[in-house]
């Protein structure tokens, strides 16, 4: 073999999926694999064929997201332990959440999703400190702030899931079945989605501005919690005891992330390409180039519309089946056929027509506002069969 | 003259294609998604389908006539969105034909033509001149091209090798199949709406019916037969009971819809959660066809319909299947009559002629459970119990609707059973509050109440009062007497806040508080002594006066007795005993424009996420012999990722760098 041949070898191997792997990576996924199969054989009775598929393919998946994305790995067993630890404190039911240490202040489903308020608004603060401050440190400690709520977020919700079968065996289920718990879902998946992002950017600046969406979202957790009592965990009423609400929620908030961090990635591209045209040196020129928030942007967008066009199919399948009909122009329907025409309109522009710059900037930010009446004005303001989360 | 059939010819085909460019173009597309995205806004903010009644009382007749002939009260399958909705179509159409040729094209083809001039134009170029041989260079470009996922075809030229790469044609399907995907889905979607019964309608082949008939004298003309491919209606069957046809809502009426089948419901179930919440609604139906060898029997509950012959039977909702009552009218008026037994079903109007008054019953509604929000902080839900809910109708026309329940509530320790009042559906409704006796039952507050209309007895226990003392003379003591037994009279026509307004008309302003106060004394005193006279007539011992939950009693009953006047009624309606039949709301569709829409929505979710994520990249790599060796053209192009495409494409360009020495 001559040196070409060595270095092409060389080269195809250094890049190679495979033998890229750490050690390190491999003891993730025996660590995946084993914990999926004692749940296999411990619970192989409880589940149906699907579940057993889901269970098998949510093994194999988590082993590939924690490859690719390596802080994946400390978010699931931080989730895992706390989750594991939360769950064993509840020995004489749902009043140890009152007398239990560890679950009144740490990680009961309430006092999670407290942690995870804290936590976000926080970060929010301590990344405008650093993008403000240019400082280093302080966009790490932001970072890990988020990073830390977005566990706490996810400990609440399983906790929660747990708590619902506390309360009665036919009244647990999946939380995501109201306001209270899909906003907790929100802020988890805008945050994930955004700390992709960062680490695949490289830049912290844009912290503050997305996470000041998450912040928006606790505020009204809070609100709708302490005014509301909309914590408490309710049974299902029969409509949404369907297998499709578990993909189909998870979907859509996958879609609305996405479309929050753009119209915030929008905003910093406002702000920005103002500074720029402004011939400005100041604090706007820490966040990354145009062409970088651009094609954030664009990609928050796409994925959001990927995602929010299989959960408003999902959602049609699942009407179908509970309502008689796969379309019955219900107003939170033909809301996310609205939001859906607006970003296809918002597609169409950037790839065929080829716009770029402020306008679509601008049209991101006002997605997000006919996304929000998707959300949460349907739901306020008009009545019909999707009213789940009334205010 | 030779000449013009040929110009015109080719006027013809620059007048189709400037329309397939119209048609195609992307300005169109943009007005059509947001035309639709503002029709389907008014779609939401005015609410959609219903009685037109509604409308005029919202709008007033001049505006509902303007909105009706606009179609915006049924949005969705008005002229005019679906004349949107079809230009869509075409449009996306028109797009697929003119594209789609060429897209499919692109994906096969690996630009093996491209001239050195072309490559050296994008964006991403880079060229060595290398001291290697021809055969290195090519095994290299091969391998790293493969590794990278582009797959390759080499083409020897004049003097000259080019090999194109290409990955990541799946985005061009992806655009063939997500606009394929839109015209299916709209397609569809238009079978299954109701353009083909708005059709019909305008040829005056079907008209609604919007009086309140039995379904099989609905006329032929609001009917529509089992050829009917597209549907959506509903029905509710009471249990044990079938039907063959259902209702389908249309404009200010309805429409029949015959089946080949018969659906019977056997048996209707509501289960609840622990708290009270419902947890189920399940239908056990047996579907009668003469097609079957025996009946089919399945059950069916929300989430969970049957699906027979393309016909989808849902759990839809449920009511009263005419559950019989039996009632025990009191009279609140009036001495010494007695109460009356009677018997109804829901559903039904029945004729009664009750204490000298005639009055039509009509009875609308039972409910065996009423789950209302608790004020128990510990619970949030309590079962208030059967309730039934009827109009009575006087011979003028005018009715009050009334929501009595069968058991008795408590509120701060005394229980009392609960009937509401209302004059119109708008109102809410307001209670009276009855209280309970000791035997559990109401007779002791009717026998209060009937005393207290008792004239003689009235005199005779003010004779025996001694109000003012007993030093007035016989005769004006006598004439005082006749003044009490006027007070109560006033106090049961019209409460306390009667007897304070009567004082307020009748005595001078520096007067009225002593008066008023005396007038309550006297009231009380005078209810007092009657309900002692009540209750030693049921054998109580009442000598040494009355215990606490005896004298709670009196000041319910009599609070009660106060209202009685805003209750409006003269009887009152004890809902004694029942025998429950329910009725479950079915839903019955046929949908075959399922057929397109669903697996346009599978092409859908395809397209959109190969459009994304496999997007078209292209690689070239160009090299010839010279005498200094080999010279070396990397280029790449990509139709859209431009920055992870750069990305990319030096990755490619360093490991060439530093394979190759130069």
């Amino acid at each position: 073999m001559n040196s070409t041949q060595t270095a092409l070898q060389f080269e195809i191997d250094k890049q190679s999926f495979w033998k890229g792997l750490t050690p390190f990576d491999w003891v993730w996924s025996i660590v995946v694999m084993l914990g999926t199969a004692y749940a296999y054989v411990m619970y192989q009775d409880l589940m149906d064929v699907y579940e057993k598929g889901i269970l098998v393919s949510t093994g194999v998946g988590l082993v590939f997201l924690g490859w690719s994305w390596k802080a994946m790995r400390g978010l699931s067993i931080a989730v895992f332990l706390l989750s594991i630890l939360g769950i064993s404190r509840y020995v004489n039911g749902l009043s140890d959440a009152d007398t239990d240490f560890f679950l009144r202040f740490l990680v009961s489903g309430q006092s999670a999703v407290m942690w995870m308020s804290a936590l976000y608004v926080l970060a929010t603060v301590t990344y405008f400190i650093a993008f403000f401050g240019r400082s280093d440190f302080a966009g790490k400690v932001a970072s890990a702030m988020t990073w830390s709520a977005t566990t706490m977020g996810l400990v609440g919700l399983m906790v929660r899931w747990r708590e619902s079968y506390l309360i009665g065996i036919d009244v647990g289920h999946i939380p995501v079945s109201n306001l209270y718990e899909v906003f907790i879902l929100f802020s988890i998946i805008t945050a994930l989605l955004y700390l992709f992002y960062e680490r695949r950017y490289q830049t912290r600046a844009l912290g503050g501005f997305v996470l000041l969406i998450i912040s928006a979202a606790v505020a009204f957790l809070l609100w709708y919690m302490f005014d509301r009592q909309a914590d408490e965990i309710q049974p299902l009423v029969p409509a949404l005891k369907s297998y499709w609400m578990k993909i189909h929620v998870p979907a859509n908030f996958v879609g609305y992330g996405a479309f929050a961090l753009a119209a915030m990635v929008g905003t910093a591209f406002l702000v920005r390409a103002t500074a720029d045209e402004r011939g400005s040196n100041g604090i706007a020129t820490a966040l990354p180039d145009l062409d970088v928030l651009d094609d954030l942007m664009y990609k928050s967008i796409a994925l959001g519309f990927a995602f929010f066009t299989l959960a408003t199919i999902l959602g049609a399948l699942w009407a179908a089946e509970a309502w008689g009909g796969y379309w019955s122009w219900d107003p939170k329907e033909t809301w996310a056929l609205i939001v859906w025409l607006n970003y296809a309109a918002w597609l169409h522009m950037r790839l065929t027509k080829g716009w770029r710059g402020k306008p679509m900037a601008a049209w991101a930010i006002i997605g997000l506002f006919v996304t929000l009446f998707a959300f949460l004005g349907v739901n306020m303001f008009l009545s019909g069969l999707h009213s789940y989360g009334e205010l | 003259m030779t000449n013009q059939p040929t110009t015109s010819i080719a006027r013809g085909a620059k007048t189709s294609a400037l329309l397939v460019r119209f048609l195609g173009s992307m300005n169109l597309a943009i007005t059509l998604l947001v035309a639709l995205s503002i029709a389907a806004i008014i779609g939401t903010v005015l609410q959609q389908n219903q009685p037109y009644t509604d409308y005029v009382i919202k709008f007033g007749p001049f505006w509902f006539e303007l909105f009706q002939q606009l179609g915006l009260y049924d949005v969705y399958s008005s002229g005019w969105f679906l004349f949107i909705l079809f230009f869509l179509v075409v449009s996306t159409s028109t797009c697929i034909y003119r594209n789609a040729p060429n897209m499919l094209r692109e994906m096969r083809e690996y630009r093996e033509n491209s001239t050195l001039e072309t490559l050296k134009n994008y964006p991403n170029t880079y060229s060595w001149s290398l001291n290697s041989t021809h055969v290195e260079v090519l095994d290299v470009t091969q391998k790293l091209f493969q590794h990278n996922g582009y797959s390759a075809r080499i083409k020897e030229g004049d003097g000259h090798t080019l090999v194109s790469g290409m990955k990541g044609a799946g985005s061009r399907l992806g655009y063939v199949l997500t606009h394929l995907a839109i015209v299916l889905v709209c397609i569809g979607g238009l079978i299954d709406g109701n353009a083909i019964l708005k059709a019909r309608e305008l040829l005056g082949q079907i008209t609604t019916e919007t009086r309140n008939l039995p379904a099989d004298e609905v006329p032929g003309i609001s009917r529509l037969g089992v050829e009917n491919m597209s549907f959506r209606g509903s029905v509710s069957i009471p249990e044990s009971r079938e039907s063959d046809v259902l209702f389908i809502n249309y404009k200010d009426g309805y429409l029949v819809q015959e089946l080949p089948f018969s659906v019977e419901v056997k048996d209707f179930r509501i289960e609840h959660y622990l708290s009270g919440q419902p947890k189920s609604f399940e239908s056990d139906l047996v579907i009668h066809d003469d097609r079957l060898a025996e009946p089919l029997q399945q059950t069916i509950s929300v989430n969970y319909p049957l699906i027979y012959d393309g016909y989808s039977i849902y759990q839809a909702s449920f009511s009263d299947g005419g559950s019989e009552l039996e009632l025990l009218a009191w009279p609140l008026s009036g001495s010494g009559t007695a109460q009356k037994k009677l018997e109804t079903k829901v559903g039904d109007d029945l004729q009664l002629n009750l204490f000298n008054e005639s009055w039509v019953l009509e009875t609308s509604n039972f409910r065996l459970f009423n789950i209302n929000p608790s004020d128990d902080p510990s619970k949030k839900f309590k079962n208030a119990g059967p309730s039934v809910q009827f109009k009575m109708r006087d011979k003028t026309g005018e009715a009050k609707e009334f929501l009595n329940y069968m058991v008795p509530v408590e509120r701060e320790g005394q229980l009392y059973y609960l009937s509401g009042v209302r004059s119109s559906p708008a109102e809410e409704f307001k209670y009276l509050y009855v209280p309970v006796d000791d035997a559990g039952g109401i007779d002791r507050f009717m026998n209060y109440l009937h005393a207290l209309n008792d004239k003689t007895l009235l005199m005779d226990l003010a004779a025996k009062q001694n109000v003012t003392g007993s030093s007035l003379p016989s005769q004006d003591s006598a004439k005082f007497n006749e003044a009490m037994v006027r007070l109560v009279g006033v106090f049961l026509k019209s409460g306390m806040n009667g007897v304070i307004e009567q004082v307020g008309k009748n005595v001078p302003t520096d007067k009225r508080e002593d008066v008023t106060k005396l007038y309550v004394r006297v009231i009380q005193q005078m209810l007092g002594a009657v309900y002692l006279d009540v209750l030693a007539k049921e054998g109580v011992d009442v000598s040494l006066g009355v215990d606490e939950k005896k004298a709670a009693f009196f000041d319910a009953a009599s609070a009660a007795i106060s209202s009685i006047d805003r209750y409006g009624s003269p009887v009152y309606f004890q809902l004694t005993s029942f025998v429950h039949h329910q009725a479950s709301g079915l839903q019955i569709a046929k949908a075959p424009g399922k057929n397109l829409v669903y697996p346009g929505c599978a092409m859908l979710i395809l397209g959109v996420f190969l459009m994304f994520y496999a997007p078209q990249k292209r690689m070239w790599a160009w090299f010839e012999t010279t005498e200094d060796g080999i010279k070396l053209l990397l280029s790449g192009h990509a139709v859209r990722d431009n920055m992870d495409f750069s990305a990319e494409y030096q990755q490619l360009q360093a490991q060439f760098g530093r394979i190759l020495s130069p």
